[in-house]
């Protein structure tokens, strides 16, 4: 009988909100930390079902060594070996590590440490290359280092707030939330959301400008020549070059054009952002992954300096990242392109005195896309790949896929036994997942909060900081890798950003250099820089320096002459523009529900439940005009790859582009690894892909039959001759499979009962048959246990729902009533049937949200909260809600 | 125009059961003024609900709960009631009917419900003590009493009123053999799959089979009393007996209509409205044969009765266009139901539900998207809803994928429209 509690931090997004995870007798359950000042007690919904992903389903728990179970001795021997072989035949170069914004900053800092000092190659780049380096480039470009100037107070403090290429409302929910939660209490306050796609964040804005994929530097260039005309005339380093690019937009209507968006709503944009002082820009992945990233993310940066709005409460371009320690690998090092502590190659001869360390890296090492070419072309021969999945995640994902496979050692730290890349790993080193590490991470406002441990690490799972070291120690770098905590490890990377810090640069930790154990095991919260008092008070900065929450409020950057800078830059479309051929843009992005592959967020099955299956979002007129039905299945092919999804029709799609999310991979689905349709097109200067357009097309997928197996236990439908379409999605008790097939079966009970494993004739078997209309229906009953059961329709909307047919999945025996009516796909009475899952947080169905509004005469979202609670946790569900009334009152 | 200021005809019925009844109530509804009415039967009871014999076989029910109408109804309708009488000639030019105890009634309109009489198969010894027909209240007081001597009971007939009939006797304790011509039982109203499983059920509760087996004779004792049963079969085989239920089918009983001269094939032929080849006179029930069919349930007298009524009723708008019937078997725990034509003809469509654990099968056959058979075995709930379906010839196309699965899951309508 003991409850213990342990404040952490989540290990989703980068908004990095703070955890209370309990444990009480063995049992986790988890809530917001209160005390945390970036989420103030709020989670989403994927926090709020950390609990349900601490489980040991799937997770790696012994080393193993081409295919077989192994000690860490020979495991690691195994890695230091075959990376100290190839490094002496080929040199430092040949090899790589390829990293993870899901790493805390101390396993990101041995790992720089090793392959940059020791090893002596820049070969170790970060996933987050994927998702913010556009704006690291951006920041380095404007402001002479990476420095998100602003905090998430800002947003609630600014009068208005332009979110631009970012789903907040879905991808960094507790900071929409904040931003609606200030709204709601001033209607001066506006909101403007700039985005291809009609979101579930556009749903809520005052203005949404749904502009044409890639033209941002279009709309940011005519906000900037506007702002020219309307009196802003800074007189910063590049400002007239700026503006004068900017200006060949020509006026309003030409950029309204260029973006394909009404020139009223351009018009209105652009006087709003005039009008208010107190702005700020969010910018997230639809701004950072284009092979214009970085000039898009200056393009917005110049319009903030242009004005003056920067550092200043409520005013500043706002980076919001996508992982939780993406900040963290980028004050580390962890990107190829920067050396350590937010320095660069300029500075390797310090850095290295600093480590003391046989060697140093003078070069930017490969970034990911280059890199995987690199594996696949041979030059690099040995690849360590730390959390992270790139067959999933990188554009081109097949030859990522290929590269491996042509590798010719690679090494995967991970805490799953199965992912698509782990599955090509000669050695696997089993990584502590979160709930058993214990480090720091960094979020989009600067802050450092503290991961801590509450659960025992299981099996052999080790940390990645100790995995690396000792990797380290048998290369021979014993000396540089003595690290015995992870607090050791941050004291050292503490005091590198210290080490020679004369103001140069703005990260700086000196204040936690010395930091005891003890103390950091304690430590609060706390936002960079964080300088001693007394070093403060030597520089005569205290006053403007105590706050650390804005920066550059004093207008005093780290560059050569102190300024900031504003770039010029040119509007280009995408890499690749569609063609005849390829007449769609295809778009890529998250759900609300799910995480990156899905390897944590596939165990909570509330989670799953919300967008069960991978999808294509397609605008009705192109639905009509390549032959493709909301509901249906499609292919949805590029040049590299083809992907078989669900389709929704929505108007909130552009006309001529398509959306696919990024989540499903060959462990959840047939086909539908979206990287592998991505093209490896790169920004010339971050290197970021440009995933959010790749020339496209879309085709019906004929499917002769559609169906859906619920089973209690997994089932291997890969390889079924007769599936042509799978998609695992992982239940309460269940597994879910949706299915269909391009042939009908001859024979629909011989066929299933294959399909589920049923071989005996005697087995408890009921079926329903309609063999002209194409329809099959049949359930396997064990001791009077649903094991099974199967539909099958010609058509996937005459299928029945789901939820109810779930719910008989309890672990209980079955009632004869619910026998009688299994097959039927429904209760008999439907006042029973919940419908699909809106609420995550609180498992309440559509059905139940419809009756609350129908019967109730609900009509707020508030009012369908307190009814049923419903959208009152993480509130990411009150779109939906909304819509849903909204849809009864124009009844 | 009203009735009282016409004169009141006379109105004879000759049979008091189901039909003629449910005929006379019809009437009374709609017309209570317009008859002297005078009903014979030849039966001493006064009216029951003959399909509910089975149980009252069974012992599930007394005689007294299965009367439908006592004497006092008669009474307080104005009908004259002459039981245990029978009609025994009809002097059509005279407008007369002349019972067997020699009593003429005139009539201005006749109605014959004179039902149907069980067939005897015409092997030796069908004349034997012992042997016993399915058809009225005396049958089953005989059948009864047999059973108290307890010992074995052969029943020839693997049709409804067979198994009925055999159940009953097994539940009063008999050894129940039951011999069937056919390789299934209730081959009309059964495919074979339901009737498998009804035979397993039976077989289960302790009857036995003879399938596909011919009778060639019942066997007897000096005294005249039943013995057994020896089958056409390639040993002569037989089979012990103290009782032999004959049970397979039932003719329609024309033979007073015969006498009378009215037009008659398998039944007295009448037309839409109920009329014989006398317009004057009317039949109804299993005697009738209309369009070439005639009836042995229930529900087709209703329909007919109906029609008469109304005629006789000079409201005689509604025609009869024939019945589609269905059947249920009475017997406790065993639930079958069928209805309609289920062989899988050419351009039908066929549904099936099967749940061998819970010992539920449904089988719908479905033309042009409106159901034309039905047989369910195991859970019968929905039986009457399948049949209206049916008869009212509804398009099921747009909730057939939860058409085996009953009313109970229809969709609410609000819910259907969301939906679509």
């Amino acid at each position: 009988m003991s409850t213990l509690t342990t404040r952490t931090t989540c290990p989703y997004c980068g908004v990095g909100c703070g955890v209370n995870a309990v444990v009480e007798n063995g049992a986790v359950s988890v809530a917001g930390d209160a005390a945390h000042p970036s989420n103030l007690g709020s989670l989403c919904s994927k926090g709020t079902a950390l609990a349900d992903t601490v489980g040991l389903d799937g997770r790696l728990l012994h080393p193993v060594v081409d295919g077989r179970r192994a000690s860490w001795d020979d495991a690691l021997d195994e890695v230091a070996t075959r990376f100290g072989e190839i490094i002496a035949e080929h040199g430092p170069d040949a090899v790589a590590f390829y990293v993870s914004g899901q790493l805390l900053t101390e396993d990101y800092y041995v790992a720089n440490k090793l392959m940059k000092g020791y090893i002596g190659s820049a070969n170790i780049d970060t996933n987050s290359r994927l998702c913010m380096s556009s704006a690291v480039a951006g920041h380095k470009r404007a402001f002479g280092e990476d420095v998100v100037p602003g905090c998430y107070e800002d947003l609630e403090v600014a009068d208005l707030v332009v979110l631009v290429g970012s789903n907040t409302a879905w991808c960094h929910p507790v900071v929409y939330q904040r931003i609606v939660a200030a709204q709601e209490n001033d209607p001066n306050k506006k909101l403007v959301v700039i985005d291809p796609r009609r979101t579930a964040t556009a749903e809520g804005a005052d203005l949404h400008l749904p502009l044409a994929p890639g033209t941002d530097v279009h709309l940011f260039n005519g906000l900037l020549a506007f702002l020219a005309e309307h009196g802003f005339d800074g007189d910063l380093p590049g400002a007239q070059d700026a503006v004068a690019e900017a200006r060949r937009m020509g006026g309003v209507a030409a950029v309204a054009a260029a973006c394909g968006v009404g020139v009223e709503t351009v018009q209105a944009f652009f006087e709003l952002f005039a009008q208010t002082e107190r702005t700020v820009t969010v910018f997230s992945q639809g701004v950072n992954q284009s092979s214009a990233g970085t000039d898009k993310v200056n393009a917005i940066i110049n319009c903030h300096l242009l004005t003056d709005r920067i550092g200043k409460p409520g005013a500043c371009p706002f980076s919001i990242t996508g992982q939780p320690n993406a900040m963290g690998g980028r004050e580390v090092g962890g990107l190829s392109s920067t050396l350590a502590g937010h320095m660069g190659f300029d500075a390797a001869e310090r850095v290295q005195r600093f480590w003391r360390s046989p060697a140093i890296a003078h070069e930017p090492g490969l970034k990911a896309v280059e890199l995987f070419e690199a594996i696949e072309s041979g030059r690099v021969k040995a690849v360590w790949i730390m959390a992270t999945n790139p067959l999933v995640s990188l554009p081109d994902a097949d030859r990522a896929k290929r590269a491996l496979d042509a590798c010719e050692f690679v090494a995967v730290s991970d805490c799953m036994r199965h992912t698509d890349t782990v599955d090509r790993a000669h050695v696997l080193l089993p990584a502590a997942a979160w709930a058993e590490k214990s480090g720091t991470v960094t979020n989009s406002e600067r802050i450092i909060s503290r991961q801590r441990d509450f659960l025992p690490m299981p099996g052999e799972a080790k940390p990645d900081w100790w995995i690396v070291c000792e990797v380290a120690r048998r290369m021979g770098f014993g000396a540089g890798f003595d690290f015995h905590s992870a607090a050791a490890i941050f004291r050292e990377h503490a005091a590198l950003t210290a080490y020679e810090n004369d103001g140069e640069r703005v990260l700086n930790l000196e204040g936690l250099a010395d930091l005891s154990d003890a103390d950091y095991d304690t430590l609060e919260p706390l936002r960079w820089p964080v300088y001693t008092i007394e070093a403060l008070r030597a520089a005569g900065a205290m006053p403007a320096r105590q706050d650390s929450r804005r920066l550059f409020g004093d207008g005093i950057y780290p560059t050569e002459d102190g300024k900031a800078r504003l770039v010029a830059v040119t509007p280009r479309g995408p890499a690749n523009p569609v063609s005849e051929q390829w007449p769609l843009a295809l778009n890529t992005g998250r759900v609300r529900d799910h995480w990156h592959t899905m390897t944590r967020t596939a165990k909570s099955a509330r989670l799953s439940a919300h967008i069960p299956e991978p999808f294509v979002e397609v605008h009705p007129d192109d639905a009509k005009r390549y032959g493709v039905i909301d509901g249906a299945l499609a292919t949805v092919s590029t040049a590299l790859a083809e992907a078989h999804v669900r389709v929704i029709v929505t108007a909130g799609q552009r006309e001529g582009a398509l959306f696919v999310p990024m989540h499903w991979n060959d462990q959840f689905a047939a086909k539908a690894r979206v990287g592998a349709l991505a093209n490896p097109a790169v920004c010339p200067i971050s290197g970021e892909p440009e995933f959010k357009h790749t020339p496209a097309a879309i085709a019906p997928f004929e499917a002769a039959w559609h169906g859906f197996i619920l089973a209690s236990r997994p089932l291997r439908l890969n390889g079924e001759a007769s599936i042509d379409y799978w998609v695992k999605v992982p239940g309460e008790r269940f597994y879910r499979y949706e299915i269909a097939g391009l042939q009908t079966p001859d024979h629909w009970a011989a066929t299933a009962r294959g399909w589920i494993g049923v071989g005996e004739r005697t087995a408890d078997w009921l079926d329903a048959s309609d063999t002209s209309a194409g329809r099959y229906r049949a359930a396997h009953i064990d001791a009077g246990h649903i094991e099974a059961c199967l539909f099958v329709a010609p058509e996937p909307a005459a299928l029945p729902e789901r939820s109810w047919l779930a719910s008989l999945f309890t672990g209980e025996p079955i009632v004869e009533s619910e026998r009688a009516g299994l097959l039927a796909g429904r209760p008999a009475d439907a006042s029973k049937d919940v419908g699909p899952q809106i609420c995550s947080c609180f498992g309440v169905g559509r059905n139940t949200i419809l009756r609350a509004i129908g019967e109730d005469g609900l009509d707020s979202v508030a009012a369908v909260g307190e009814a049923l609670d419903a959208g009152t946790n993480c509130g990411s569900c009150k779109p939906e809600i909304a819509a849903l009334i909204e849809a009864h009152a124009g009844k | 125009m009203s009735d009282t200021t016409q004169p009141k005809l006379d109105l004879v019925v000759i049979g008091n059961g189901m039909a003629g009844l449910r005929t006379l109530e019809d009437l009374l509804d709609a017309a209570p003024e317009r008859y002297n009415v005078t009903v014979f039967g030849a039966e001493p009871h006064p009216s029951y609900n003959r399909i509910m014999l089975s149980p009252v076989l069974a012992g599930d029910k007394a005689f007294e709960e299965i009367e439908t109408h006592g004497r006092a109804w008669y009474v307080d309708n104005g009908i004259t009631l002459y039981t245990d009488e029978a009609v025994v000639d009809i002097d059509r030019r005279r407008r007369m009917v002349i019972s067997d105890t020699g009593r003429e009634i005139g009539y201005d309109r006749l109605l014959l419900a004179t039902g149907s009489t069980p067939f005897i198969l015409p092997v030796p010894g069908h004349t034997l003590d012992g042997v016993i027909s399915f058809r009225d209240i005396g049958d089953v007081h005989r059948m009864v009493e047999a059973s108290e001597k307890g010992g074995k009971a052969v029943v020839i007939g693997g049709g409804l009123l067979g198994l009925e009939a055999a159940y009953g006797l097994h539940k009063r304790g008999m050894e129940v053999t039951i011999v069937h011509l056919m390789g299934t039982l209730m081959e009309r109203q059964l495919d074979p799959t339901a009737a498998d499983l009804l035979q397993y059920s039976l077989t289960q509760r302790g009857l036995s089979f003879r399938m596909g087996a011919k009778t060639a004779a019942i066997l007897g004792d000096e005294a005249g009393r039943v013995t057994g049963l020896r089958f056409d079969d390639a040993d002569d085989s037989e089979i012990d007996a103290d009782i032999v239920v004959m049970a397979v089918g039932i003719r329609p009983n024309v033979e007073l209509a015969k006498t009378a001269g009215l037009y008659c094939e398998k039944g007295i032929v009448v037309n839409d409205t109920m009329q014989t080849y006398d317009p004057r006179i009317y039949a109804v029930g299993e005697c009738v044969e209309h369009r070439h069919s005639v009836y042995g349930l229930v529900a087709p007298l209703w329909d007919q009765a109906k029609v008469c009524a109304n005629h006789l009723a000079y409201r005689g708008h509604t025609q009869y266009e024939g019945s589609v019937t269905a059947t249920q078997l009475k017997v406790t725990g065993i639930d079958v139901y069928s209805a309609g034509d289920f062989s899988d003809a050419e351009g039908t469509e066929t549904l099936i539900f099967s749940d061998v654990r819970r010992g539920v099968y449904k089988r719908i056959v479905l033309g042009d998207d409106r159901i034309v058979g039905v047989v369910l075995y195991g859970d019968t709930r929905d039986g009457g809803w399948y049949f209206r379906l049916m008869r009212e010839g509804a398009d099921v196309s747009g909730f057939r994928d939860l058409l085996l699965f009953g009313q109970a899951y229809m969709p609410p309508a609000t819910d259907a429209a969301e939906a679509a």
